[in-house]
């Protein structure tokens, strides 16, 4: 909320000092977002259009004969506004405006002009700019603007929670100041409103629950010529709210002065009286923005006879607006409670000043006061007779604060200090709480604008805010440990991290949801739900897979003179109906950084596999894993594979497809992997095997085989045919061309053999040799090379 | 005998001359070798008087560890120099990066969330993470946010139209915690959380660690402790903080934390305060018996005060310039 500091000097009856006070509200919880200092500049004085002219040179420009109280000035202006009779801020020659503008006496189109007639913006007062600031005629020539604009000034702006609806208005935060500073501020009192017209206008409200206050008073014969006084133009401006007619104007006013939201209709558009009910079926209404509306059956309506006319607690509507005509007028000051207002402004999209404050609770005594002000201020303004107060209420439906108790050792636990009760007592009657002292503490009745005191907590919050947050010391807590489970069965993310970063990989973070088009060409599954209100089509749906993110940061790094990327992402991926923990690496570029002493190769499959290989052996159980030939629309279909543990699929890995890679613009060969990280990850725990003290054997064995048989189906027939003495396998060579027949390859193959309780005869060894080599012949046609 | 004390001489010096360890090889061979001269004069010994013999045995001798004394010394010399020289031709320039490939890094989010867990995780506080897509009843409800509450207008929250939501926060882990393991609790919930925002210091999806101490004997008091040593030892500094009261629907008293900067600006970094009765209800505790503290540390900003980071958006562009300087 911002408003004008004097505006609030004006309520505390003195003067402020400003940064004090922006403190104190602060430590109030009343967090302050900013203040503005607004000044006029020196030199600019009130003056008085005597005569305008056409400009002879210029169609859009005019001359004016300007009195500034010393001279008559010849000035040359463009604002469409100008014209005789009316007052205006004078800039004189020589002085310097907000904005830096310096006043000079210059030529426009052959005109010389003695000085600057100026808009409010050109003056800091605001973002006006569409004419000159208008000021009233009656306003004495030569008086320094600062003076006309109750200038310097500051607009202050308060950020307010949500329980706090007791300060949307400049009362209350005169109120919150006055607790904290020691001001006396007490209740406004209610003027006495001359009530000199009877009126049969009248009201009936058919849910008193919903709206338990219902208040309008009648004002005749106001005149039609009035405009809003300087001073209330001023402090709107200052609010950010903008004049448009004295009684839109005033009743503005009022809500930022009391928080009351008040509405007027003009009462010769009003057919009949005025009906408050919910909205019927098919029922429409033209709000005052010009929106039309078709009312839920739960919405509360402002009617006439002839249908709905305002929209209640938020908006007023189009047809019974008061305009330049209007002669007559009704004001309307309502309670429409928190509960009835609950999500109706965010179901028609229309967070107005009026809806903020009744779904934030709006005091249910304060309706008298606030029609007595607008009322005396209209029949300042404008004239006219006022009838009397008509006030619906049903008492036992307004809400009431009911009493709460406070216990002193309730109080003294949940702070961890003991708050002195003669303290706590002095706290209540600043903050205008009645209390009586109970045996244990206090018995307090809230005022009736605090809605959000409602529990003993409520009000221990009041004393420590009141005490001073400062002012409670910090303790530590004692409190028994138990010590906390550590789980070897899993590898810690922590390491799964460590270990990517030390084989060079930047840990990368990109956002959960992606453009569903990028996840369909990926395809790599369906993606998650999709957002219904997502911030735009490219963060809509939630990703399946995290590539598509982490081909994008590749594709940013490439395209920025990264000749080699490595990056990894670990997070959760989503299906239609859950989420899981994924981990995914993407490398594109040189496999080793350009340098002295290594070549410029890129980076090919079996470089990232060998990071798979490495994540995969952190759990414990590598022979668990198994790499098979598959293919996804993504990537490579002869260069990628399944990784499987114990036959189920935990990830996949592989060269980027030729037509990924283009729509990612990624042009350096690119592979990508994604691991489920339970599946990978869960690990046995490591049960040490013995070690033998008897010397290996190798054997080596080359072996011509088809080209489509893969390294894993020989060295797993092996493995099998090798029993217990075959220690470990290696496929040290894979050769094809000259001597190998096309179609072939040759596979040479490295066997360690070992026994753990003897050495190895030749005649054992060349056994399990002779078995493998059968093994491998019958299973996969492989022929020992000679 | 004449002729042997030359023929020392002679020996002696064609050792000498040997320029390097293969002609010093030879030159032993010439000498002392089975057809070498000095072995020859040995076997010519026979052709002498027997009387004679031993005389001139001991002379050939003595001529002979002469020049095998020689050709040891020689040898030292030309391995010591050939050492030398295998050690000049071997020579490096050691200023050259070493080979092989770079260290790759953690994000600066990650180094944040793990100083976090780990400051929390010394004072026996737990860790725990819960799923991002929730539903009204854990983000909202059970957080004494019920439907149409203003409250839920502070959280701009992502809809998927059908009851569920992207969580605002990581409170929901809170809830869950408390439900499925009862109190005293006292834990750390690190994750990933969204809201319907983005401008220079909001992006959709941020990280937040939130904690929760539920006891028999938990106050304020102990709240601002928690949070102070935190603050230090997360920044290794002293720290000034300022408890500012402000408003949760989960907590009551609430308060926003503030600390003071080298500039003498206060920044705010954290929002906490005592677990609002209506919580512990939810999750059937008695708030009588139990009661306890929250708080909620937004993790990007602790990262971008720790690390220097000037501009939040940096943390989600994944550009190698900023991830390198990271380890």
């Amino acid at each position: 909320m911002k408003f004008s500091r004097r505006w609030l000097e004006h309520w505390l009856g003195r003067d402020i000092e400003l940064e004090p006070v922006l403190e104190r509200l602060t430590l109030a919880g009343l967090e302050v977002d900013g203040s503005e200092a607004i000044s006029a500049a020196e030199g600019v004085v009130v003056g008085h259009v005597t005569e305008v002219a056409q400009h002879p040179d210029a169609d859009r420009l005019s001359v004016a004969q300007v009195d500034d109280g010393e001279n008559t000035l010849e000035i040359v202006c463009g604002a469409p506004n100008v014209r005789a009779g009316m007052g205006v801020a004078v800039a004189r020659i020589g002085t310097v405006l907000p904005g830096g503008l310096k006043i000079r006496k210059s030529k426009l189109r052959g005109v010389v002009s003695h000085g600057m007639l100026c808009s409010a913006r050109e003056l800091g007062l605001g973002e006006e700019h569409d004419g000159i600031l208008e000021l009233p005629a009656a306003m004495k020539p030569g008086m320094p603007l600062a003076e006309a604009l109750e200038l310097p000034d500051d607009v202050i702006d308060v950020d307010l929670t949500p329980n706090r609806g007791d300060c949307f208005s400049v009362l209350g935060i005169a109120r919150e100041v006055a607790t904290f500073m020691g001001d006396q501020l007490g209740e406004p009192p209610v003027s006495e409103v001359p009530e000199s017209t009877q009126h049969g206008f009248s009201a009936r409200v058919d849910d008193t629950v919903r709206v338990p206050r219902f208040t309008l008073r009648v004002i005749e014969d106001i005149d039609t010529q009035a405009t809003t006084p300087l001073w209330m133009v001023e402090r709107l401006r200052r609010s950010g709210v903008r004049a448009i007619h004295p009684v839109v104007d005033i009743t503005n006013y009022v809500m930022l002065e009391y928080g009351q939201p008040m509405h007027a209709y003009d009462l010769d558009k009003l057919a009949g009286n005025i009906h408050v009910r919910l909205a019927r079926p098919g029922e429409t209404l033209t709000l005052l923005d010009e929106r039309e509306i078709e009312p839920d059956s739960d919405t509360l309506l402002i009617c006439d006879d002839s249908g709905p006319i305002g929209l209640a607690g938020i908006m007023g509507g189009a047809s019974t607006g008061v305009d330049e005509n209007t002669r007559h007028i009704v004001f309307e000051a309502a309670l429409f409670t928190p509960d009835a207002m609950a999500g109706q402004a965010r179901r028609y999209g229309l967070h107005t000043d009026a809806s903020l404050r009744f779904e934030r609770g709006v005091d249910p005594m304060g309706h008298a006061r606030a029609q007595a002000r607008a009322a005396n201020l209209l029949l300042d303004i404008a004239g006219g007779s006022a009838s009397a107060l008509i006030d619906l209420v049903d008492t036992p439906h307004l809400p009431a604060r009911a009493d709460v108790t406070l216990r002193q050792a309730r109080l003294d636990k949940l702070l961890g200090h003991e708050v002195a009760g003669d303290t706590v007592d002095d706290i209540f009657k600043r903050l205008g709480f009645k209390t009586t002292r109970t045996k244990n503490g206090w018995q307090v009745t809230p005022p009736s604008y605090r809605y959000d005191i409602a529990i003993e907590e409520d009000l221990i919050e009041e004393v420590a805010r009141v005490y001073g947050y400062d002012r409670i010391p910090a303790r530590r807590a004692y409190s028994e440990v138990a010590l906390a489970p550590d789980s070897e069965g899993r590898i810690a993310e922590a390491r799964v991290r460590d270990t990517l970063a030390a084989r060079g990989y930047n840990e990368a973070i990109c956002y959960s949801f992606i453009d569903p088009e990028q996840h369909a060409r990926w395809d790599t599954g369906a993606p998650g739900p999709t957002l219904a209100n997502p911030l735009s089509r490219e963060l809509s749906v939630m990703r399946g897979t995290m590539l598509p993110g982490l081909a994008a940061a590749a594709a940013h790094n490439l395209a920025r003179q990264r000749d080699r990327v490595r990056l990894f992402e670990l997070g959760h991926v989503f299906e239609a109906d859950g989420e899981r923990l994924v981990l995914a690496g993407i490398a594109a570029g040189r496999r080793l950084p350009e340098q002295w002493a290594t070549g410029a190769d890129d980076i090919d499959f079996f470089d990232i596999k060998a990071d798979i290989e490495a994540l995969i052996a952190l759990s414990g159980a590598a022979d668990e894993f198994s790499f098979v030939r598959a293919s996804t629309a993504a990537l490579h279909p002869g260069q990628s594979a399944e990784i499987r543990r114990a036959g189920s699929r935990v990830g996949v890995v592989g060269a980027l497809h030729p037509r990924v890679a283009q729509a990612s613009d990624i042009e350096a060969p690119c592979v990508a992997f994604e691991l489920d990280f339970e599946g990978v990850f869960a690990a046995n725990v490591t049960r040490t095997a013995p070690i033998s003290r008897f010397p290996s054997v190798r054997r080596d064995l080359a072996v011509l085989v088809d080209d489509a048989v893969d390294a894993q189906e020989l060295t797993h027939a092996a493995v099998a045919a090798g029993g217990a003495l075959l220690q470990s396998i290696r496929v040290f060579d894979i050769y094809r061309g000259k001597g190998v027949e096309p179609g072939l390859k040759s596979v040479a193959l490295g066997l360690i053999l070992q026994d753990s309780s003897r050495t190895l005869t030749d005649i054992e060894t060349d056994a399990t040799v002779a078995a493998i080599v059968q093994a491998l012949q019958r299973d996969h046609g492989a022929k020992l090379r000679e | 005998m004449q002729d042997l004390d030359a023929l020392q001489q002679t020996a002696i010096a064609r050792v000498d001359a040997a320029a390097d360890v293969v002609s010093l090889e030879a030159v032993r061979v010439a000498l002392l070798g089975k057809k070498g001269e000095l072995t020859a004069l040995l076997k010519q010994l026979g052709q002498l008087d027997p009387s004679e013999r031993p005389a001139a045995g001991q002379r050939i001798n003595a001529v002979k560890q002469a020049v095998a004394a020689a050709i040891d010394a020689r040898a030292d010399v030309l391995n010591a120099a050939a050492i030398d020289a295998q050690l000049e031709a071997e020579r490096i320039d050691v200023t050259l990066p070493g080979r092989a490939t770079r260290q790759g890094s953690l994000h600066p989010v990650t180094l944040a969330r793990r100083r976090i867990e780990a400051i929390f995780a010394g004072a026996g506080f737990g860790i725990r993470q819960g799923p991002e897509i929730e539903d009204d009843f854990h983000n909202f409800t059970a957080l004494n946010i019920p439907e149409n509450h203003p409250a839920r207008a502070m959280h701009d929250t992502f809809y998927f139209g059908d009851g569920r939501l992207l969580r605002t926060h990581t409170s929901p882990t809170q809830i869950r915690s408390m439900r499925d393991e009862g109190v005293p609790i006292r834990i750390v919930c690190p994750g990933r959380v969204y809201r319907c925002d983005s401008d220079q210091t909001h992006t959709p999806m941020f990280h937040q660690v939130e904690g929760l101490v539920i006891d028999r004997d938990i106050s304020f008091a102990n709240l601002k402790s928690v949070l102070h040593e935190f603050v230090e030892r997360f920044f290794e500094r002293e720290a000034q903080l300022r408890f500012r009261p402000s408003y949760f629907p989960f907590t009551e008293p609430s308060a926003e934390v503030d600390v003071l900067m080298d500039d003498g600006r206060w920044l705010e970094i954290l929002g906490c305060g005592m677990v609002h009765p209506n919580v512990l209800r939810n999750v059937g505790v008695d708030p009588e018996e139990f009661g306890g503290y929250a708080f909620g540390i937004g993790i990007e900003r602790m990262a971008m005060l720790r690390y220097g980071i000037p501009d939040l958006r940096m943390l989600f562009e994944n550009d190698l310039k900023l991830l390198e300087q990271f380890r």
